[in-house]
Protein backbone atom coordinates (compact mmCIF):
# COMPACT_ATOMS: atom_id res chain seq x y z
CA UNK A 1 0.00 0.00 0.00
CA UNK A 2 1.28 3.17 -1.11
CA UNK A 3 -0.60 5.40 1.13
CA UNK A 4 1.40 6.88 4.05
CA UNK A 5 1.40 5.27 7.32
CA UNK A 6 -2.19 5.97 9.05
CA UNK A 7 -0.63 6.14 12.43
CA UNK A 8 2.95 8.11 12.93
CA UNK A 9 6.11 6.23 12.56
CA UNK A 10 7.21 4.83 16.39
CA UNK A 11 11.28 6.02 15.15
CA UNK A 12 12.11 8.81 12.88
CA UNK A 13 15.65 7.47 11.82
CA UNK A 14 17.37 10.13 9.80
CA UNK A 15 20.67 11.92 9.27
CA UNK A 16 21.75 15.10 10.52
CA UNK A 17 24.78 16.76 8.00
CA UNK A 18 26.76 19.14 9.57
CA UNK A 19 27.86 21.56 6.45
CA UNK A 20 30.40 23.34 8.79
CA UNK A 21 32.46 20.29 9.38
CA UNK A 22 31.90 17.98 5.61
CA UNK A 23 35.08 19.08 3.57
CA UNK A 24 33.43 17.74 0.46
CA UNK A 25 35.91 14.69 0.42
CA UNK A 26 33.10 12.14 -1.33
CA UNK A 27 34.07 9.52 1.24
CA UNK A 28 30.34 8.95 1.88
CA UNK A 29 29.26 9.06 -1.57
CA UNK A 30 31.99 6.37 -2.25
CA UNK A 31 31.30 3.91 0.95
CA UNK A 32 27.62 4.26 -0.21
CA UNK A 33 28.38 2.81 -3.41
CA UNK A 34 30.77 0.13 -1.92
CA UNK A 35 28.01 -1.16 0.92
CA UNK A 36 25.04 -0.76 -1.74
CA UNK A 37 26.16 -2.63 -4.37
CA UNK A 38 26.61 -5.80 -1.88
CA UNK A 39 23.12 -4.61 -0.03
CA UNK A 40 19.51 -4.84 -0.43
CA UNK A 41 19.63 -2.81 -3.83
CA UNK A 42 22.61 -4.52 -5.33
CA UNK A 43 24.16 -4.31 -7.88
CA UNK A 44 24.31 -0.57 -8.28
CA UNK A 45 24.99 -0.74 -11.77
CA UNK A 46 27.55 0.97 -13.31
CA UNK A 47 27.07 1.31 -17.25
CA UNK A 48 30.79 2.46 -19.15
CA UNK A 49 32.81 2.39 -16.08
CA UNK A 50 35.85 2.63 -17.88
CA UNK A 51 35.16 4.78 -20.76
CA UNK A 52 33.33 7.78 -21.66
CA UNK A 53 29.83 8.74 -20.75
CA UNK A 54 30.09 6.90 -17.32
CA UNK A 55 27.00 6.72 -15.69
CA UNK A 56 25.26 4.42 -12.89
CA UNK A 57 23.02 4.37 -9.79
CA UNK A 58 24.07 6.26 -6.76
CA UNK A 59 22.42 7.15 -3.77
CA UNK A 60 24.12 9.86 -1.92
CA UNK A 61 26.15 12.91 -3.72
CA UNK A 62 28.35 15.57 -3.01
CA UNK A 63 27.58 19.34 -4.29
CA UNK A 64 29.68 22.08 -3.68
CA UNK A 65 27.89 25.60 -3.62
CA UNK A 66 29.28 29.11 -2.68
CA UNK A 67 27.28 31.66 -1.62
CA UNK A 68 27.76 35.44 -1.91
CA UNK A 69 26.70 38.13 0.43
CA UNK A 70 25.87 41.74 -0.55
CA UNK A 71 28.84 42.53 1.65
CA UNK A 72 30.90 40.79 -0.61
CA UNK A 73 31.39 37.67 1.88
CA UNK A 74 31.82 34.73 0.01
CA UNK A 75 31.76 30.95 1.43
CA UNK A 76 32.49 27.45 -0.10
CA UNK A 77 29.83 24.61 1.15
CA UNK A 78 30.27 21.26 0.09
CA UNK A 79 26.81 19.96 0.54
CA UNK A 80 25.98 15.99 0.38
CA UNK A 81 22.35 15.17 -0.82
CA UNK A 82 20.51 12.14 -0.19
CA UNK A 83 17.10 10.73 0.51
CA UNK A 84 15.66 12.43 3.67
CA UNK A 85 13.56 10.08 4.51
CA UNK A 86 10.18 12.86 4.26
CA UNK A 87 7.57 12.18 6.97
CA UNK A 88 5.23 13.33 3.95
CA UNK A 89 7.18 11.19 1.05
CA UNK A 90 5.48 12.36 -2.25
CA UNK A 91 7.74 9.30 -3.69
CA UNK A 92 5.66 6.81 -2.16
CA UNK A 93 1.94 8.40 -2.87
CA UNK A 94 2.75 8.52 -6.57
CA UNK A 95 3.81 5.13 -6.79
CA UNK A 96 0.99 2.94 -8.51
CA UNK A 97 1.73 -0.66 -7.48
CA UNK A 98 2.75 -0.25 -3.43
CA UNK A 99 6.40 -0.91 -4.54
CA UNK A 100 7.55 2.29 -3.01
CA UNK A 101 6.40 2.44 0.88
CA UNK A 102 7.28 4.15 3.84
CA UNK A 103 8.02 2.16 7.47
CA UNK A 104 5.81 2.40 9.86
CA UNK A 105 8.56 0.63 12.59
CA UNK A 106 11.35 3.51 11.72
CA UNK A 107 10.03 6.06 8.80
CA UNK A 108 12.76 4.57 5.91
CA UNK A 109 11.37 5.18 2.73
CA UNK A 110 11.89 1.86 0.72
CA UNK A 111 11.66 0.26 -2.88
CA UNK A 112 10.25 -3.18 -2.99
CA UNK A 113 11.98 -4.09 -6.27
CA UNK A 114 10.07 -6.96 -7.21
CA UNK A 115 6.92 -5.24 -7.77
CA UNK A 116 8.34 -1.98 -9.14
CA UNK A 117 7.32 -1.67 -12.87
CA UNK A 118 10.18 1.30 -13.27
CA UNK A 119 7.17 3.93 -14.23
CA UNK A 120 10.19 6.91 -12.89
CA UNK A 121 7.21 8.88 -11.52
CA UNK A 122 8.51 8.77 -7.97
CA UNK A 123 11.44 10.26 -9.30
CA UNK A 124 9.75 12.76 -10.77
CA UNK A 125 7.63 13.52 -7.58
CA UNK A 126 10.68 13.73 -5.30
CA UNK A 127 11.70 17.70 -4.98
CA UNK A 128 15.61 16.04 -3.57
CA UNK A 129 16.60 13.61 -6.81
CA UNK A 130 17.04 11.29 -4.34
CA UNK A 131 15.79 8.16 -6.62
CA UNK A 132 17.61 7.17 -9.57
CA UNK A 133 16.38 4.80 -11.83
CA UNK A 134 18.82 1.04 -12.33
CA UNK A 135 18.62 1.09 -16.34
CA UNK A 136 19.94 -2.53 -16.34
CA UNK A 137 17.41 -3.73 -13.58
CA UNK A 138 14.08 -1.54 -15.24
CA UNK A 139 13.51 -0.61 -11.68
CA UNK A 140 14.01 2.58 -8.94
CA UNK A 141 16.11 2.58 -6.34
CA UNK A 142 17.04 4.83 -3.32
CA UNK A 143 18.91 5.14 -0.15
CA UNK A 144 18.16 2.26 1.93
CA UNK A 145 19.26 4.15 5.16
CA UNK A 146 21.62 1.06 4.84
CA UNK A 147 18.60 -0.68 6.40
CA UNK A 148 20.76 -4.11 6.21
CA UNK A 149 23.59 -2.45 8.57
CA UNK A 150 21.47 -0.72 10.94
CA UNK A 151 20.08 -3.27 12.41
CA UNK A 152 22.61 -5.88 11.75
CA UNK A 153 22.90 -7.97 14.66
CA UNK A 154 26.64 -9.35 13.23
CA UNK A 155 28.29 -6.62 13.66
CA UNK A 156 29.38 -4.87 16.98
CA UNK A 157 26.84 -2.21 18.38
CA UNK A 158 28.71 0.85 16.91
CA UNK A 159 28.83 -0.45 13.11
CA UNK A 160 24.82 -0.22 13.11
CA UNK A 161 24.93 2.88 11.46
CA UNK A 162 24.62 3.93 7.68
CA UNK A 163 27.87 3.47 6.14
CA UNK A 164 28.27 7.23 5.21
CA UNK A 165 27.85 7.64 9.16
CA UNK A 166 30.54 5.67 9.62
CA UNK A 167 32.95 6.24 7.04
CA UNK A 168 32.83 10.06 7.45
CA UNK A 169 36.25 11.16 8.04
CA UNK A 170 35.24 14.64 9.99
CA UNK A 171 32.46 13.52 11.70
CA UNK A 172 30.32 15.32 9.77
CA UNK A 173 27.79 12.63 9.83
CA UNK A 174 25.09 12.01 12.39
CA UNK A 175 22.47 9.13 12.75
CA UNK A 176 19.80 8.75 15.28
CA UNK A 177 16.11 8.79 16.06
CA UNK A 178 14.51 12.48 14.82
CA UNK A 179 11.24 11.74 16.75
CA UNK A 180 12.85 11.01 20.39
CA UNK A 181 13.84 14.72 21.70
CA UNK A 182 16.22 13.04 23.86
CA UNK A 183 18.30 11.34 21.08
CA UNK A 184 21.65 12.76 20.37
CA UNK A 185 20.79 14.15 17.01
CA UNK A 186 17.86 15.83 18.45
CA UNK A 187 19.90 17.84 20.52
CA UNK A 188 22.09 18.45 18.02
CA UNK A 189 19.43 19.61 15.71
CA UNK A 190 18.33 21.96 18.62
CA UNK A 191 21.75 22.97 19.46
CA UNK A 192 22.34 24.11 16.03
CA UNK A 193 19.25 25.00 14.38
CA UNK A 194 19.24 22.13 12.12
CA UNK A 195 16.91 22.93 9.43
CA UNK A 196 14.95 20.78 6.26
CA UNK A 197 15.58 21.01 2.67
CA UNK A 198 12.63 22.95 0.38
CA UNK A 199 10.47 23.04 3.29
CA UNK A 200 7.85 25.05 0.78
CA UNK A 201 7.29 21.46 -1.10
CA UNK A 202 5.69 20.16 2.01
CA UNK A 203 7.46 16.88 2.13
CA UNK A 204 8.37 17.26 5.73
CA UNK A 205 11.45 15.74 5.50
CA UNK A 206 13.70 13.92 8.79
CA UNK A 207 17.03 14.67 7.89
CA UNK A 208 17.99 17.86 9.16
CA UNK A 209 21.27 19.95 7.66
CA UNK A 210 23.06 22.53 10.38
CA UNK A 211 24.29 25.90 9.02
CA UNK A 212 28.40 26.76 8.84
CA UNK A 213 29.15 28.36 12.23
CA UNK A 214 29.31 32.38 11.49
CA UNK A 215 33.22 33.09 10.22
CA UNK A 216 35.52 35.04 12.72
CA UNK A 217 34.76 38.30 12.81
CA UNK A 218 38.58 39.55 11.66
CA UNK A 219 37.54 43.42 11.03
CA UNK A 220 38.88 45.18 14.29
CA UNK A 221 41.92 42.76 13.72
CA UNK A 222 45.31 44.37 11.68
CA UNK A 223 45.01 42.18 8.92
CA UNK A 224 48.03 43.49 7.28
CA UNK A 225 50.99 40.85 7.11
CA UNK A 226 53.73 41.49 9.01
CA UNK A 227 56.68 43.39 7.43
CA UNK A 228 59.98 42.71 7.26
CA UNK A 229 62.40 45.77 8.20
CA UNK A 230 65.33 45.78 5.96
CA UNK A 231 68.01 47.02 8.91
CA UNK A 232 68.51 44.13 11.44
CA UNK A 233 68.76 46.80 15.08
CA UNK A 234 69.21 43.68 17.35
CA UNK A 235 71.08 39.94 17.02
CA UNK A 236 67.92 38.78 19.55
CA UNK A 237 67.13 35.11 18.88
CA UNK A 238 70.21 34.25 16.06
CA UNK A 239 72.04 31.98 16.47
CA UNK A 240 75.73 31.78 18.07
CA UNK A 241 77.70 31.64 14.35
CA UNK A 242 75.37 34.65 13.19
CA UNK A 243 76.04 36.41 16.41
CA UNK A 244 79.96 35.84 15.93
CA UNK A 245 80.06 37.00 12.58
CA UNK A 246 77.69 39.98 13.13
CA UNK A 247 80.32 41.12 16.03
CA UNK A 248 83.60 40.63 13.46
CA UNK A 249 81.66 43.10 10.64
CA UNK A 250 80.46 45.59 12.82
CA UNK B 1 11.98 17.20 -18.25
CA UNK B 2 12.46 14.77 -20.82
CA UNK B 3 9.76 14.68 -23.36
CA UNK B 4 9.68 10.63 -23.63
CA UNK B 5 8.24 10.09 -27.48
CA UNK B 6 6.28 7.20 -25.80
CA UNK B 7 4.22 9.62 -23.60
CA UNK B 8 3.92 12.45 -25.60
CA UNK B 9 2.04 9.96 -28.20
CA UNK B 10 0.16 7.96 -24.92
CA UNK B 11 -1.32 12.02 -23.87
CA UNK B 12 -2.11 13.03 -27.40
CA UNK B 13 -3.68 9.52 -28.45
CA UNK B 14 -5.34 8.89 -25.45
CA UNK B 15 -6.94 12.52 -25.37
CA UNK B 16 -8.15 12.75 -28.87
CA UNK B 17 -9.39 9.17 -28.94
CA UNK B 18 -11.55 9.52 -25.68
CA UNK B 19 -12.36 12.95 -27.23
CA UNK B 20 -13.59 11.55 -30.37
CA UNK B 21 -15.85 9.22 -28.06
CA UNK B 22 -17.34 11.91 -26.34
CA UNK B 23 -18.67 13.70 -29.46
CA UNK B 24 -19.89 10.73 -31.22
CA UNK B 25 -21.99 9.64 -28.14
CA UNK B 26 -23.14 13.15 -27.61
CA UNK B 27 -24.44 13.18 -31.37
CA UNK B 28 -26.26 9.72 -30.38
CA UNK B 29 -27.79 11.30 -27.55
CA UNK B 30 -29.63 13.79 -29.29
CA UNK B 31 -30.67 11.46 -32.30
CA UNK B 32 -28.00 12.61 -34.87
CA UNK B 33 -25.77 9.84 -35.20
CA UNK B 34 -26.38 7.55 -38.67
CA UNK B 35 -27.29 4.03 -38.01
CA UNK B 36 -24.57 3.06 -40.72
CA UNK B 37 -22.32 -0.02 -39.43
CA UNK B 38 -19.79 0.80 -41.39
CA UNK B 39 -19.30 4.31 -40.44
CA UNK B 40 -20.11 3.48 -36.65
CA UNK B 41 -16.89 0.49 -36.97
CA UNK B 42 -14.61 3.45 -38.94
CA UNK B 43 -15.32 5.93 -36.32
CA UNK B 44 -14.85 3.95 -33.44
CA UNK B 45 -12.16 2.09 -34.81
CA UNK B 46 -10.21 4.80 -34.79
CA UNK B 47 -11.59 6.18 -31.45
CA UNK B 48 -10.49 2.82 -29.66
CA UNK B 49 -7.05 2.33 -31.94
CA UNK B 50 -5.77 6.11 -30.59
CA UNK B 51 -6.90 4.61 -27.28
CA UNK B 52 -5.43 1.47 -27.39
CA UNK B 53 -2.68 2.70 -28.70
CA UNK B 54 -1.72 5.37 -26.46
CA UNK B 55 -2.50 3.14 -23.51
CA UNK B 56 0.37 0.66 -24.65
CA UNK B 57 2.30 3.16 -25.73
CA UNK B 58 2.41 4.43 -22.46
CA UNK B 59 3.43 1.19 -20.40
CA UNK B 60 6.60 1.30 -23.19
CA UNK B 61 9.20 3.27 -21.05
CA UNK B 62 8.46 1.16 -18.15
CA UNK B 63 11.16 -1.16 -16.73
CA UNK B 64 9.12 -4.05 -16.38
CA UNK B 65 6.12 -3.97 -18.83
CA UNK B 66 4.80 -7.06 -17.87
CA UNK B 67 4.45 -5.81 -14.15
CA UNK B 68 2.12 -3.43 -15.53
CA UNK B 69 -1.03 -5.07 -13.95
CA UNK B 70 0.61 -3.89 -10.67
CA UNK B 71 -0.63 -0.26 -11.25
CA UNK B 72 -3.89 -0.73 -10.93
CA UNK B 73 -3.75 -1.23 -7.23
CA UNK B 74 -2.46 2.01 -5.52
CA UNK B 75 -5.84 4.10 -6.48
CA UNK B 76 -6.46 5.17 -3.09
CA UNK B 77 -3.52 7.40 -3.23
CA UNK B 78 -1.87 7.35 -6.79
CA UNK B 79 -3.23 9.19 -9.83
CA UNK B 80 -1.02 7.22 -12.12
CA UNK B 81 -3.28 4.23 -10.72
CA UNK B 82 -6.31 6.16 -11.16
CA UNK B 83 -5.78 6.56 -14.83
CA UNK B 84 -5.22 2.69 -15.25
CA UNK B 85 -7.98 1.82 -13.27
CA UNK B 86 -10.14 4.40 -15.30
CA UNK B 87 -9.13 3.85 -18.64
CA UNK B 88 -10.29 -0.05 -17.80
CA UNK B 89 -13.41 0.84 -16.43
CA UNK B 90 -14.14 3.28 -19.02
CA UNK B 91 -13.82 0.38 -21.45
CA UNK B 92 -17.31 -0.85 -20.33
CA UNK B 93 -19.74 1.84 -21.44
CA UNK B 94 -17.58 2.10 -24.65
CA UNK B 95 -17.69 -1.46 -25.51
CA UNK B 96 -21.00 -2.01 -25.14
CA UNK B 97 -22.04 1.05 -26.83
CA UNK B 98 -20.14 -0.04 -29.53
CA UNK B 99 -21.39 -3.59 -29.38
CA UNK B 100 -25.08 -2.23 -30.21
CA UNK B 101 -23.95 0.84 -32.71
CA UNK B 102 -21.90 -1.35 -34.61
CA UNK B 103 -23.02 -4.94 -34.37
CA UNK B 104 -26.67 -4.35 -34.15
CA UNK B 105 -26.60 -0.44 -35.60
CA UNK B 106 -28.79 0.35 -32.99
CA UNK B 107 -28.55 3.52 -30.83
CA UNK B 108 -31.70 4.36 -29.28
CA UNK B 109 -32.91 4.30 -26.14
CA UNK B 110 -30.99 3.15 -23.17
CA UNK B 111 -28.27 2.90 -26.28
CA UNK B 112 -27.68 6.28 -25.74
CA UNK B 113 -27.44 6.60 -21.77
CA UNK B 114 -24.94 4.12 -21.92
CA UNK B 115 -23.38 6.38 -24.65
CA UNK B 116 -23.64 9.39 -22.51
CA UNK B 117 -22.31 7.26 -19.45
CA UNK B 118 -19.21 6.47 -21.48
CA UNK B 119 -18.32 10.00 -22.61
CA UNK B 120 -18.69 11.50 -19.34
CA UNK B 121 -16.25 8.76 -17.83
CA UNK B 122 -13.77 9.54 -20.71
CA UNK B 123 -13.90 12.94 -19.95
CA UNK B 124 -13.01 11.83 -16.16
CA UNK B 125 -10.02 9.24 -17.82
CA UNK B 126 -8.74 12.48 -19.77
CA UNK B 127 -8.72 14.04 -16.18
CA UNK B 128 -6.99 11.59 -14.22
CA UNK B 129 -3.99 11.51 -17.00
CA UNK B 130 -3.63 15.72 -16.37
CA UNK B 131 -3.17 14.67 -12.59
CA UNK B 132 -0.47 12.36 -13.49
CA UNK B 133 1.05 15.17 -14.20
CA UNK B 134 -0.57 17.97 -12.28
CA UNK B 135 -0.01 16.74 -8.93
CA UNK B 136 3.71 16.88 -9.12
CA UNK B 137 4.39 19.57 -7.05
CA UNK B 138 8.25 19.37 -7.40
CA UNK B 139 7.34 20.99 -11.09
CA UNK B 140 5.69 23.92 -10.54
CA UNK B 141 4.95 24.52 -14.36
CA UNK B 142 3.17 21.13 -14.50
CA UNK B 143 1.34 21.74 -10.86
CA UNK B 144 -1.97 24.11 -11.25
CA UNK B 145 -5.16 24.80 -12.68
CA UNK B 146 -4.19 25.20 -16.36
CA UNK B 147 -2.53 21.63 -16.66
CA UNK B 148 -5.56 20.04 -15.54
CA UNK B 149 -7.75 22.17 -18.20
CA UNK B 150 -5.15 22.29 -21.34
CA UNK B 151 -5.71 18.54 -21.08
CA UNK B 152 -9.46 18.20 -21.17
CA UNK B 153 -10.12 21.17 -23.42
CA UNK B 154 -7.48 19.41 -26.06
CA UNK B 155 -9.09 16.22 -25.93
CA UNK B 156 -12.67 17.64 -26.64
CA UNK B 157 -11.12 19.66 -29.25
CA UNK B 158 -8.40 17.17 -31.05
CA UNK B 159 -11.61 14.64 -30.75
CA UNK B 160 -13.72 17.07 -32.02
CA UNK B 161 -11.98 17.83 -35.09
CA UNK B 162 -11.67 14.22 -35.84
CA UNK B 163 -15.09 13.63 -35.66
CA UNK B 164 -16.16 16.32 -38.05
CA UNK B 165 -13.58 14.61 -40.43
CA UNK B 166 -14.86 11.68 -39.70
CA UNK B 167 -18.70 12.52 -40.41
CA UNK B 168 -17.87 14.75 -43.52
CA UNK B 169 -15.66 11.76 -44.93
CA UNK B 170 -19.31 9.63 -45.18
CA UNK B 171 -21.03 12.56 -46.65
CA UNK B 172 -23.53 13.25 -43.60
CA UNK B 173 -24.78 16.93 -43.05
CA UNK B 174 -24.16 16.03 -39.33
CA UNK B 175 -20.86 17.24 -40.05
CA UNK B 176 -22.43 21.35 -39.74
CA UNK B 177 -23.38 20.09 -36.43
CA UNK B 178 -20.31 19.61 -35.04
CA UNK B 179 -18.82 22.85 -36.21
CA UNK B 180 -19.20 25.38 -34.15
CA UNK B 181 -19.03 23.50 -31.15
CA UNK B 182 -15.43 22.72 -32.95
CA UNK B 183 -14.96 26.22 -33.80
CA UNK B 184 -15.82 27.05 -29.94
CA UNK B 185 -13.31 24.39 -28.38
CA UNK B 186 -10.36 25.71 -30.94
CA UNK B 187 -10.51 28.93 -29.57
CA UNK B 188 -11.32 27.66 -25.84
CA UNK B 189 -7.92 25.88 -26.48
CA UNK B 190 -6.03 28.71 -27.80
CA UNK B 191 -7.38 30.68 -24.33
CA UNK B 192 -6.26 27.77 -21.90
CA UNK B 193 -2.80 27.37 -23.70
CA UNK B 194 -2.43 31.22 -23.52
CA UNK B 195 -2.88 31.19 -20.12
CA UNK B 196 -0.80 28.56 -19.36
CA UNK B 197 1.92 29.90 -20.58
CA UNK B 198 1.24 33.45 -19.03
CA UNK B 199 0.93 31.56 -15.91
CA UNK B 200 4.53 29.40 -15.90
CA UNK B 201 5.82 32.67 -16.67
CA UNK B 202 4.99 35.30 -14.25
CA UNK B 203 3.66 32.91 -11.33
CA UNK B 204 5.44 33.02 -7.97
CA UNK B 205 8.62 31.24 -7.83
CA UNK B 206 8.22 28.27 -5.79
CA UNK B 207 11.32 26.94 -5.07
CA UNK B 208 15.34 28.23 -5.18
CA UNK B 209 18.84 27.53 -4.77
CA UNK B 210 18.67 29.41 -1.91
CA UNK B 211 15.63 27.08 -0.35
CA UNK B 212 16.90 23.86 -1.67
CA UNK B 213 19.93 24.06 0.05
CA UNK B 214 19.19 26.08 3.04
CA UNK B 215 22.32 28.68 2.96
CA UNK B 216 20.13 31.76 1.47
CA UNK B 217 21.27 33.01 5.21
CA UNK B 218 24.47 33.28 3.67
CA UNK B 219 23.99 35.15 0.27
CA UNK B 220 23.36 34.33 -2.99
CA UNK B 221 24.03 30.61 -3.67
CA UNK B 222 25.26 29.15 -7.06
CA UNK B 223 27.16 25.78 -7.71
CA UNK B 224 30.32 25.73 -7.23
CA UNK B 225 31.05 22.07 -8.24
CA UNK B 226 29.20 19.39 -9.80
CA UNK B 227 28.94 16.15 -7.87
CA UNK B 228 30.10 14.18 -11.38
CA UNK B 229 31.64 15.09 -14.13
CA UNK B 230 29.22 12.79 -16.31
CA UNK B 231 25.50 13.63 -16.87
CA UNK B 232 23.54 10.80 -13.84
CA UNK B 233 19.86 9.92 -14.34
CA UNK B 234 18.90 13.04 -12.62
CA UNK B 235 20.29 15.03 -15.54
CA UNK B 236 19.31 13.15 -18.25
CA UNK B 237 15.26 12.38 -17.10
CA UNK B 238 14.78 16.31 -15.71
CA UNK B 239 17.61 18.29 -16.81
CA UNK B 240 16.55 18.49 -20.20
CA UNK B 241 17.17 21.94 -21.87
CA UNK B 242 16.95 22.00 -25.63
CA UNK B 243 13.26 23.57 -25.27
CA UNK B 244 13.99 26.71 -23.03
CA UNK B 245 16.06 28.38 -26.01
CA UNK B 246 13.38 27.96 -28.54
CA UNK B 247 10.17 28.20 -26.18
CA UNK B 248 8.95 31.18 -27.81
CA UNK B 249 9.16 29.99 -31.44
CA UNK B 250 7.58 27.07 -30.57
CA UNK B 251 4.76 28.75 -28.83
CA UNK B 252 3.94 30.32 -31.97
CA UNK B 253 4.22 27.37 -34.17
CA UNK B 254 1.63 25.50 -31.50
CA UNK B 255 -0.44 28.62 -31.60
CA UNK B 256 -0.76 28.66 -35.93
CA UNK B 257 -0.63 24.53 -36.38
CA UNK B 258 -3.29 23.38 -33.10
CA UNK B 259 -5.07 26.14 -33.45
CA UNK B 260 -5.27 29.10 -35.95
CA UNK B 261 -5.31 26.83 -39.49
CA UNK B 262 -7.60 24.57 -38.09
CA UNK B 263 -10.10 27.18 -36.95
CA UNK B 264 -9.67 28.75 -40.76
CA UNK B 265 -10.10 25.56 -42.19
CA UNK B 266 -13.21 24.21 -40.72
CA UNK B 267 -15.24 26.93 -41.91
CA UNK B 268 -13.44 26.58 -45.47
CA UNK B 269 -13.98 23.41 -45.59
CA UNK B 270 -17.16 23.41 -44.74
CA UNK B 271 -18.12 26.78 -46.70
CA UNK B 272 -16.62 26.67 -49.71
CA UNK B 273 -15.25 22.56 -50.20
CA UNK B 274 -17.41 20.00 -50.86
CA UNK B 275 -17.53 16.19 -51.67
CA UNK B 276 -13.92 14.87 -51.66
CA UNK B 277 -12.11 18.28 -51.63
CA UNK B 278 -14.17 18.65 -48.16
CA UNK B 279 -13.29 15.20 -47.09
CA UNK B 280 -9.67 15.32 -47.77
CA UNK B 281 -9.61 19.03 -46.09
CA UNK B 282 -10.85 18.21 -42.97
CA UNK B 283 -8.23 14.95 -43.05
CA UNK B 284 -5.80 17.31 -42.87
CA UNK B 285 -7.07 19.69 -41.18
CA UNK B 286 -7.30 16.61 -38.46
CA UNK B 287 -3.35 16.19 -38.98
CA UNK B 288 -2.24 19.58 -38.73
CA UNK B 289 -3.51 20.01 -35.54
CA UNK B 290 -2.13 16.88 -34.43
CA UNK B 291 1.40 17.70 -35.56
CA UNK B 292 0.62 20.86 -34.09
CA UNK B 293 -0.47 19.14 -30.76
CA UNK B 294 3.03 17.46 -30.95
CA UNK B 295 4.70 20.53 -30.53
CA UNK B 296 2.23 21.34 -27.66
CA UNK B 297 2.71 18.47 -25.83
CA UNK B 298 6.75 18.45 -26.87
CA UNK B 299 7.32 21.69 -25.04
CA UNK B 300 4.88 21.08 -21.95
CA UNK B 301 7.12 18.15 -20.92
CA UNK B 302 10.57 19.72 -22.04
CA UNK B 303 10.05 23.13 -20.83
CA UNK B 304 8.85 22.39 -17.33
CA UNK B 305 11.59 22.61 -14.77
CA UNK B 306 11.92 19.78 -11.66
CA UNK B 307 13.14 21.36 -8.41
CA UNK B 308 16.15 18.92 -8.21
CA UNK B 309 17.73 21.28 -10.69
CA UNK B 310 18.57 23.72 -8.03
CA UNK B 311 20.93 21.05 -6.97
CA UNK B 312 22.37 21.57 -10.32
CA UNK B 313 23.12 25.03 -10.84
CA UNK B 314 19.26 26.35 -11.43
CA UNK B 315 18.38 29.26 -9.46
CA UNK B 316 15.20 28.54 -9.79
CA UNK B 317 11.71 26.79 -10.25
Amino acid sequence: MTSLPKTAPKKKLGLVIDLDICVGCHACATICKEWNTGAKSAPLTDINPHGAGQDGVWFNRIHTFETQSNEGLSRTVHFPRSCLHCDDAPCVTVCPTGASYKREEDGIVLVNEDICIGCKLCSWACPYGAREYDETEGVMKKCTLCVDKIYNENLPQMSRAPACVSTCPTGARSFGDLKDPSSDVSKLVAAREGYALMPEQGTNPVNRYLLPRPKKDRTAVDQSPRQLTHEDTSTDGAALLARWVDKILS
Amino acid sequence: MHPAKSVIYFTIATGAGYGLFFWLALLAFHGLLPANKIFAFTALAISFGLIITGLLSSTLHLGHPKRAWRAFSQWRSSWLSREGVMAILTFIPMSLFAIAWVLMGKDTGVIRIIGLIGAVMALITVFTTSMIYASIKAIPAWHNIWTKLSYLVLSLMSGSILAMAIVAAFGYPQAYHLMHPTAVFIVLGLIVKILYWMHILTSKLVSTAESATGLGKFGEVSLAASPHSEDNYLLKEMGYQIARKHATKIRVIVAVLAFLVPLVLIFVCMHSLGGTGRTFGLIATALICMIGLVFERWLFFAEAKHAVMLFYGEQKV
